[in-house]
């Protein structure tokens, strides 16, 4: 049976297994590849969507658990916080292999849409099931507070 | 590689592992113009127009830079990119870099001789005068079509930031001129810039690949997506060594999307529709293994063994003066052990391959950072001629080195699925982090004794450095050029060029044999040498009452470079004032690749024992700095993955063999929390460029380490470093 839910403001109906995870039908089915897939048990962030505004790690998310939901991907990010956070990223040059930075922005974009001034420690908190292997976090931390002036001003 | 006649590697030892001191051979060995039907990029109206095997213009005015280098994070693109724009007076915004073809008659890493491909932190030294050349070249070609063009002479042709014009008033893109110039002959000899000049390189030109790292949009290998492609995922060996008894693929095949499983040299791959319909499909596979061959030993069995062929000499690696002697003149001897586990590399993009047969040829994707290699074996596995294998080079998700194999593991497979499945569908074959965590190629195990004979006035006399793992070299086809009498120059770098002034040094090596597959892991030897050194050296720092800075300052005398990043890491780190309660300060210095880094880093410690890097200072020398941002961002980088194997363990096996993690809840790595604040000086020079991709990496264990010996007088002999350390009263 279909599974249905929106994608980046489209409706989109899905007939897969519902375990599929969300990654996969998202990469494999719909062809968005803005979401990586990097341990499948949500532990590095890679894969991250927001479902109804939340962040959520789409490796270990069923399709059956986001049926009727709004889940917005990389591709789909707009508004003042995600043009932002996505200036901040290019303006830090935060990227390096950039294999984790979708996930990363993701992260980035749900903190401050609830926290317009996030602290040191509240960025950590908020970041720290987002591994980069490249090690960017320097700047992940100075592009947030950043991007959280910008929302401000 | 599987037929080692057909390849002729004639890469000197030398040449492969200090690429950056070669570098000024590049003109001679390797520069190479293809005669530019050769191309790719055929002339033709409204075409790219080749100016050379390095530089395409376009109608539309952007220069594209063919990069033989992989960039896997580096910033290799941006730089490349910059040296290019630089000598052909380019305007930054038309400039954009891909990937180049693989074809080491015109882009062998000079550094490797006669082998395309991306490592040893070489790709500015080794590019640094070809593509100044070549940018020179291209930008002589352009001002001799306006001159012709426009009927003036040459002389009063002037570029700048991507305009041609004349004095007369005419002017022209590179767009619009580069048809005319492609037709025309390079000049044989060019001027280059006079480096005073520059007005890119030593300047914070914005990477190139910011844009699309940013928005998602950057392809990646996992993201490419050929007409009917099928997704392989591959069941290996639970053990290192072991092969397939026998499997029944009937589960795996009853799973819906399964297309076929099909068994290689390295497991039993399934072949489906999708990456879920792969991983249901090998998760009902039914495998009995052979293991009569496998590694069954565990690491600690294996460390035990190595702590035994530590107590008989090994064989040397550099001798000075009489060692033994000295030590027996020595009126005090310091001896101490450091050990280091195994590490997987675990970029964030796990290994993976698209490969597409048909009758001509073989077509792959792959973050590819070893195409001559990887060419080679690919042929080798379907009786094709290497250059029959083309290889489209993507942004790879991380390396660390883990895509450079000498095998082409994750190639190979995903060729052998292609070829077992008859060529039928392109097949992108993905590594799940598991297959990761538990494949191999690792950063070896190591165990290292070092011991210092002291006279009555605390001066160094004598210095004894045995070293104890495997090679990463023997057993390959570059045994023949990388190994010199037993010695893998991998296994001793940074060990057996140690720059202190000590007259009487031995360094030794015993190369072991086990079933577990190592590889280099970024910055190589360094990663376990330049901790056992620096370390040893501020315990005699400790013993004889010597500051650790003062100390180095009187051994690097005669190293300059040494001496310039020790010396602005100190006084940017503020080394010698007082520092509040509970933080401690501790520096390291080293070489790798040609490039000089020193460390202070800067540790605080509980009371309850938990200690937290807070601080790292970085002074760095590589030479020219072609772009300060890049070099920043690379040290910041290589310090936090240096950090990781620091206070992360490592990889270990069980009794029985078996690798005991899996993924990054059991083989965890540095998060965002546990990132310090980093400051990088750059030392200013005018030497040829050399690497920073590794370099930074090495001094970051040992000066936490060497800080939390200053502040809690304990002794820290292996990595990782304990959670806790007490502070003594």
């Amino acid at each position: 049976m279909a599974i249905n839910f929106t994608l980046n403001g489209k409706p989109i109906s899905l007939d897969v297994d519902p375990d599929m995870p969300l990654l996969w039908a998202v990469r494999d089915e719909i062809g968005l590849t803005g979401s990586k897939f990097g341990c499948g048990m949500a532990q590095c962030g890679a894969c991250t969507m927001h479902v109804e505004g939340q962040p959520v790690r789409a490796c270990s998310t069923p399709l059956s658990a986001i049926a009727g939901q709004k889940v917005t991907t990389i591709e789909g990010l707009g508004g003042k916080v995600a043009q932002a956070v996505q200036a901040a990223w290019i303006k830090h040059e935060v990227a390096q292999c950039g294999y984790c930075q979708s996930g990363q922005i993701m992260s980035a974009v749900a903190l401050l849409t609830d926290n317009k001034k996030p602290s040191d420690a509240e960025i950590d908190e908020a970041m720290q099931g987002n591994i980069c292997r490249c090690a960017t976090y320097v700047r992940i931390r100075a592009a947030i507070h950043d991007a959280a002036k910008t929302v401000r001003a | 590689m599987t037929d080692q006649s057909k390849i002729q590697l004639t890469a000197s030892r030398r040449r492969f592992l200090q690429g950056a001191g070669a570098a000024g051979l590049g003109l001679v060995v390797g520069f190479h113009w293809a005669p530019r039907n050769a191309m790719a990029q055929k002339a033709a109206a409204g075409a790219p127009q080749a100016m050379n095997a390095f530089i395409r213009i376009a109608p539309d005015n952007t220069v594209t830079v063919l990069s033989k280098h992989l960039e896997m994070g580096q910033g290799t693109y941006t730089g490349l990119a910059t040296i290019v724009a630089e000598e052909l007076d380019a305007d930054w915004k038309q400039m954009r870099t891909e990937g180049a073809p693989a074809d080491a008659k015109l882009y062998a890493n000079l550094a490797f001789g006669t082998i395309q491909g991306t490592g040893g932190s070489t790709a500015m030294a080794n590019s640094w005068d070809q593509l100044r050349k070549a940018g020179a070249t291209a930008r002589a070609m352009l001002v001799l079509a306006a001159a012709e063009q426009w009927k003036v002479p040459v002389a009063e042709i002037v570029v700048a930031k991507g305009v041609v014009s004349h004095k007369s008033g005419k002017k022209a893109s590179f767009g619009q001129l580069a048809a005319k110039a492609a037709t025309l002959t390079p000049p044989a000899e060019v001027t280059l810039k006079d480096p005073a000049k520059f007005t890119l390189i030593g300047k914070d030109v914005p990477r190139l690949d910011a844009p699309a790292k940013s928005t998602g949009t950057a392809q990646f290998t996992l993201d490419v997506k050929q007409p009917g492609q099928l997704t392989a995922l591959l069941e290996r060996a639970p053990l290192f060594g072991a092969t397939v008894k026998s499997f029944d693929a009937s589960k795996a095949k009853a799973v819906p999307g399964v297309i076929d499983v099909v068994q290689i040299s390295n497991g039993v791959a399934v072949v489906a529709k999708n990456f879920w319909a792969a991983k249901l499909g090998r998760e009902a596979l039914q495998i009995q293994w052979d293991d009569a061959k496998a590694e069954k030993r565990s690491s600690d069995d294996i460390m035990a063994e190595y702590k035994e062929l530590a107590k008989r000499p090994g064989l040397p690696a550099r001798r000075d003066g009489d060692v033994e002697a000295a030590f027996a003149k020595a009126t005090k001897i310091l001896e101490a052990t450091y050990d280091f586990p195994y590490l997987a590399h675990a970029p964030m993009e796990p290994l993976d391959c698209v490969v597409k047969l048909d009758a001509n040829g073989c077509e792959i994707w792959a973050g590819d950072q070893f195409q001559t290699i990887d060419q080679m074996n690919a042929a080798a596995v379907l009786g094709m001629k290497p250059e029959q294998i083309k290889i489209n080079t993507l942004y790879a998700g991380g390396s660390f080195g883990r895509r450079a194999t000498i095998q082409s593991d994750y190639i190979v497979e995903g060729v052998e699925i292609a070829k077992a499945i008859g060529g039928k569908a392109p097949v992108r074959l993905v590594w799940t982090r598991e297959d990761d965590i538990k494949g191999g190629r690792y950063r070896p195990m190591y165990h290292h004794v070092l011991k210092a004979g002291l006279d009555d006035k605390g001066e160094i006399i004598a210095w004894q450095h045995r070293i104890v793992g495997q090679s990463i070299i023997t057993g390959t086809p570059f045994e023949a050029f990388m190994v010199k009498d037993g010695i893998d120059a991998t296994s001793v770098e940074g060990a057996a060029n140690l720059p202190y002034a000590i007259p009487n040094m031995s360094v030794e090596l015993h190369t072991t044999q086990t079933g577990v597959p190592v590889l280099w892991w970024r910055s190589v030897g360094s990663t376990h040498t330049a901790f056992a050194t620096e370390v040893f050296l501020d315990e005699i720092a400790a013993a004889t009452g010597q500051d650790p800075v003062a100390l180095r300052r009187k051994l690097l005398a005669k190293h300059p470079r040494h001496l310039g990043v020790l010396n602005l890491a100190a006084e940017k780190a503020g080394w010698g004032k007082p520092l509040p309660a509970g933080r401690m300060r501790g520096i390291a210095v080293h070489e790798s690749f040609a490039s000089f880094v020193a460390e202070v880093a800067e540790v605080v410690l509980q009371a309850d024992g938990s200690w937290k890097v807070d601080r790292v200072v970085a002074a760095v020398d590589c030479g020219t700095p072609i772009n300060p941002n890049i070099i920043r961002a690379q040290v910041e980088s290589g310090i936090g993955y240096g950090l990781s194997a620091t206070i992360k363990p490592g990889i270990s096996l069980a009794k029985g063999g078996a690798v005991e993690q899996s993924n990054f809840h059991d083989y965890e790595v540095l998060r965002i929390h546990e990132m310090p604040k980093v400051e990088v000086h750059i030392v200013p020079s005018t030497e040829k460029p050399t690497g920073i991709g590794e370099p930074g990496t090495p001094p970051v264990a040992p000066a936490v380490a060497n800080a939390l010996m200053s502040g809690t007088k304990m002794v820290f002999r292996a990595l990782p470093l304990p959670p806790t350390a007490t502070k003594s009263a």
